[in-house]
């Protein structure tokens, strides 16, 4: 039976793991290739990597890091962040990822979705939603740009459009939840669910596997989860030995 | 150092085959030359994205007959997912196109109430194949062969209903999953087709 997926996700800037909340007050947080290493020793279904360097040059180094890691890793990474052409996706793949996320690009123009899938296949195209409940009406708009962009964009409907131009995984990030501990928008997910058949991943509000369970029975493939993995507070395992105490099937 | 050769005919996924085929001790080298195909001791065919693609890969190198012939005389050959179903003879994902036909099946898409593409960890059962231990492996798929194929050992994953997993004959061991992307099971499975085939490789 297929499991459900635990995913650690590294924020990458310059070569070094940072974190913050929701992109504030950035904070150095170690190596990646040793943090990519020790999360595939505990447990790890797969590992995100993404890139939140502002600059050409931080994006060099974020293939230097891709391929540093991938020496290491035997289990499937993604790299996201700053992905606006098809040559953009094909140096991170070349470096070692295994898929691309993509995100603001794809939403400023679509059929990069459709170029990626049809060039590199729709197994490696992931993309990458982050959704902000609406203002003043019901459902998530689609935000970009680290959140300083309310694009208006309904986000369940450029998911399904996502799915028609190619796009093979939903990494669904609800920014009204990311960094706070107050778990996955549920509603979202199962919103998000219902609309599409693709696998999506749960990502944004994470603080212990009660969360996951909740994303889980939301209709979530697998979940991410960047602070409470950095900071110790658990291990990958730790949360997987809970979850399966809870019934549900995680590889061990 | 043993050599081992991918067949690069895309850019997807390469640097993580590499990669894991370095953590066995081998050198890989990447070549769409037929002639390096034909004349190396081993092979890996990956593969990520559309049958139609592959096979227009593959025959624009003039790389089909080699692989044909390889495949067919049970030579080393270790096919990854797209790889595998390039083996056989169509694949519903591509009507039209011919693959190498020598796996006697047709590539179905997954289907039912099923998640696709199937993406994740999926137990595998090994069957009667050389693969060593029962364990999960890393999927990225949306297709499959449906039944074992007559004539080759073959491993099961349940995805709705059993599908092929990996089927073997000869040197030649053909994967659905993703063995370089299923961790240390994964690394396993790779180190002991090496092994398995370094005593076929003249020396």
């Amino acid at each position: 039976m297929l499991t459900r997926r635990i995913i650690p996700c590294l924020d990458v800037r310059d070569g070094r793991v940072v974190k913050g909340v929701r992109f504030a007050g950035l904070r150095d947080a170690g190596d990646p290739v040793e943090q990519a290493e020790r999360y595939e020793r505990e447990g790890a279904d797969e590992i995100v990597i993404l890139d939140v360097s502002a600059t050409p040059e931080g994006r060099e180094t974020a293939a230097v890091t891709v391929e540093s890691v991938r020496s290491v890793l035997s289990i499937p990474l993604t790299v996201g962040g700053g992905v606006r052409s098809f040559a953009d996706a094909e140096r991170l793949l070349s470096a070692g990822a295994d898929k691309v996320g993509v995100n603001s690009a794809a939403v400023a123009r679509p059929e990069l979705l459709s170029e990626l899938a049809s060039r590199v296949g729709t197994q490696c195209v992931v993309i990458a939603i982050d959704a902000a409940r609406r203002n003043a009406a019901s459902g998530w708009e689609v935000v970009t740009h680290s959140g300083t962009t309310r694009t208006g964009v309904d986000a369940i409907e450029w998911a399904a459009q996502a799915e028609q131009r190619g796009a093979g995984e939903i990494l669904l990030t609800s920014w009204d939840r990311d960094g706070t501990g107050e778990g996955y928008d549920t509603d979202l997910l199962h919103t998000m669910s219902a609309a599409t058949r693709l696998p999506i991943v749960a990502s944004g509000g994470a603080s212990g596997p009660s969360h996951m369970l909740e994303a889980f029975e939301a209709g979530a493939h697998a979940v991410l989860a960047a602070s409470i993995f950095h900071d110790g507070v658990m291990t990958v395992g730790s949360v997987k030995a809970e979850l399966a105490r809870n019934g549900t099937e995680v590889r061990l | 150092m043993s050599t081992v050769t991918i067949v690069s005919t895309g850019t997807a996924n390469i640097a993580s085959v590499a990669a894991a085929l370095r953590r066995c001790g081998c050198t890989p080298r990447t070549t769409t030359n037929p002639n390096e195909v034909s004349d190396a001791d081993r092979v890996v065919l990956p593969g990520v994205g559309s049958f139609a693609a592959g096979m227009e890969a593959l025959n624009s190198h003039g790389l089909t007959p080699v692989l044909r012939e390889r495949a067919e005389a049970g030579r080393p050959l270790l096919a990854i997912c797209l790889g595998l179903q390039l083996l056989c003879r169509s694949s519903e994902e591509s009507p039209g196109f011919s693959g190498l036909g020598v796996i006697d099946s047709d590539v179905r898409r997954l289907s039912g109430e099923l998640r696709v593409p199937q993406f994740g960890w999926n137990t595998v059962e090994r069957g009667d194949t050389s693969i060593r231990t029962d364990g999960y492996a890393y999927y990225a798929n949306s297709y499959c062969v449906a039944e074992p194929p007559h004539g080759w050992r073959c491993a099961t994953t349940p995805y709705g209903a059993s599908i092929v997993a990996a089927i073997e004959r000869g040197a030649v061991l053909a994967c659905q999953f993703h063995p370089e992307l299923s961790g240390a099971w994964g690394a396993e499975l790779i180190a002991g087709w090496l092994s398995r085939t370094e005593s076929s490789v003249a020396c």
